[in-house]
């Protein structure tokens, strides 16, 4: 079942107010990262990825690999609110003996494999598609790949060889979100310009925005988008999105918000659901 | 067996196989039964003898090129979705570039990867320290759900990658290049974690792992020759998880024990013997044989043994060392 475009957008808010609760309650997490792609998650996780909580391992489901783990606080209150585990549990982010480390492990009901360290997720997802070939089923898998982590060399064998096997089931979305933890990604180790990378390596690549909901509906619904050639979608992020004195500003890379500052995320996120009068 | 008979077992060239050949061939066996077994190879097929697999068995080889981080990942991948992934590149490699690789895509995720290192230790001896691989032991050791396997014979790998291709957990296992005597009857009755005796005595233990046991088993044939002291020989093929049992055996009932192996004297097989006796309370004279930590001599691997007193004459040598000095 799809959600609506507007009960999509409730979505957003309500993840984006869910994922600074538990950093804020755990005092950690990467804040901005959550933020830029949440609505990629949202809009993944409820419209697109055919999986389910009742059977987490089902063999023809879509796989999701977050290559970009550290915004694992986004993918956990969107896994909570699909019901792999109840969003209680998240009260334990970080916790001594908590499954719910800061970055995605198998432990966590929904989570396909264990990231943390940039430039995994294309090759294991590279992996996953080809097996998918290989026996002649339909799922597709989907990986979250950063602008900054673009610089890991890994990810460019991987680019090579779901080109050259045609894995036209793969698709990477990054998170184009243009900061990482030193600062501008042009400036720190320029992975622009993204298109021409991509498609020299053989890909179809779309630029769209990672904050439209229905722009991303429309896009990761008709991949693939050329027969035999895996597709990049460049998702246009801002890092920090929807909370305006987060919004690219690198100390929101894994700044925790105090309480003034989270009472006004809560109230600028709360108004953003407010039709104007 | 009489003591000749033993030497030619040995020495005979005819009876003995490259456990490289062995595993490939073994792996065709297995691939014939099971279209879900499956080979990737970083621009290897030709150094891991897989050229006929490849022929026989087209649609169960992947290539990745020459991109061996790829090649682990993407094998977790494969693995994830149920395929019997055995990840063949040369061990200098695989366990150096593409160490986060195993560490995170294939142990930490717990993918059941058969990572395969193949012309290991110093295989490719001329070729330089690149090209070596003494470091695997070490490094792999160190990382938690990984099981660490160095086979000495054919029976020893024909059995070790039937039981690893049924195995729910990552494994690596190391084979050399070189034709290896055959050292077992039958079979070697290979146990996942349980070394074998190879040949019986109270003198001295010689532990050794992979393509060191067959010179370990040539020095306790000569000791027993020339000076009648008796060694055992013991088949250390699990380097982790290590056979504690037959390890404090061996220390209570020999005068000594060296342990040999193609690696460097740091971080393996020796170091594993001595910090298992040590915190159980065993004490005896004890002697690593290895690579020394220096930039290593140029030659084909014999020669290299040989110089670093890894062949039956060194082996022995430091046997009559080390029981007469204690």
């Amino acid at each position: 079942m799809s959600l609506s475009m507007d009960d999509l957008r409730i979505k957003s808010v309500e993840y984006r107010k869910k994922l600074l609760k538990y950093i804020k309650l755990a005092g950690a997490g990467h804040t901005g990262g959550s933020l830029s792609c949440i609505d990629i998650l949202n809009v993944l996780y409820n419209n697109i990825l055919n999986i389910s909580p009742e059977l987490p391992d089902k063999p023809d489901r879509d796989r999701y690999i977050q290559s970009k783990g550290h915004s694992v606080e986004a993918l956990y209150v969107v896994l909570a609110d699909l019901g792999f585990f109840p969003e209680h549990d998240l009260e334990t982010l970080c916790r001594y003996g908590s499954h719910y480390v800061g970055h995605p492990t198998r432990k966590v009901k929904g989570i396909e494999h264990n990231t943390g360290a940039l430039g995994h997720g294309l090759s294991v997802s590279t992996g996953i598609a080809m097996a998918a070939k290989m026996d002649g089923n339909k799922y597709k898998v989907y990986t979250l790949v950063g602008d900054g982590e673009l610089t890991e060399g890994s990810n460019w064998e991987a680019a090579l060889t779901a080109s050259h096997y045609k894995l036209d089931n793969l698709t990477a979305i990054v998170d184009y979100n243009h900061l990482q933890i030193t600062g501008l990604t042009m400036e720190v180790c320029n992975t622009d310009p993204l298109e021409d990378k991509f498609l020299a390596f053989g890909w179809h690549v779309e630029n769209i925005s990672g904050h439209d909901l229905e722009e991303m509906n429309r896009f990761f619904r008709e991949v693939p988008l050329s027969v035999g050639k895996p597709t990049c979608i460049i998702a246009h992020t801002v890092k920090g999105k929807g909370v305006s004195y987060m919004e690219n500003k690198k100390r929101w890379h894994h700044g925790v918000p105090d309480d003034e500052q989270f009472n006004m995320a809560m109230e600028e996120l709360d108004s953003s659901l407010k039709f104007p009068e | 067996m009489d003591i000749k008979n033993e030497e030619r077992r040995i020495t005979d060239p005819v009876m003995g196989k490259p456990n490289l050949e062995v595993f490939a061939k073994t792996l065709e066996e297995l691939a014939a039964a099971d279209r879900d077994l499956v080979v990737v190879t970083s621009d290897s097929r030709g150094s891991g003898k897989l050229g006929p697999f490849g022929e026989n068995f087209p649609a169960q080889i992947v290539e990745t090129g020459i991109a061996e981080q790829n090649l682990v990942g993407m094998s977790a991948g494969l693995a994830s979705c149920g395929k019997k992934v055995f990840a063949v590149s040369p061990a200098c490699f695989l366990t150096a570039r593409a160490l986060e690789q195993i560490k995170n895509d294939v142990a930490y995720s717990d993918q059941p990867v058969k990572l395969i290192g193949i012309s290991a230790g110093v295989s490719y001896g001329a070729l330089g320290s690149t090209h070596h691989s003494l470091h695997d032991f070490a490094v792999l050791r160190t990382i938690h759900n990984l099981t660490i396997v160095a086979p000495a014979d054919k029976f020893e790998t024909e059995e070790s990658v039937k039981w690893a291709y049924g195995y729910e957990h990552p494994v690596y296992i190391r084979f050399g290049k070189k034709a290896m005597p055959v050292l077992h009857d039958n079979n070697s009755g290979f146990v996942y974690g349980k070394g074998i005796e190879v040949r019986g005595g109270n003198d001295l233990a010689i532990i050794a792992t992979g393509e060191c046991v067959a010179p370990a088993l040539g020095a306790s044939l000569k000791l027993e020759k020339e000076k009648g002291i008796k060694a055992r020989v013991i088949s250390m093929h699990t380097l982790k998880p290590l056979d504690m049992k037959i390890l404090f055996r061996a220390a209570r009932e020999c005068d000594g024990m060296i342990t040999v192996e193609e690696h460097s004297v740091y971080g393996g097989l020796g170091e594993a013997c001595a910090s298992g006796l040590l915190a159980n309370g065993y004490s005896l004279p004890f002697k690593i044989l290895g690579i020394p930590d220096e930039y290593t001599v140029t030659g084909s691997q014999s020669e290299i043994f040989t110089h670093y007193g890894l062949s039956p004459g060194g082996i022995a040598a430091a046997a009559i060392k080390l029981l007469k000095t204690n």
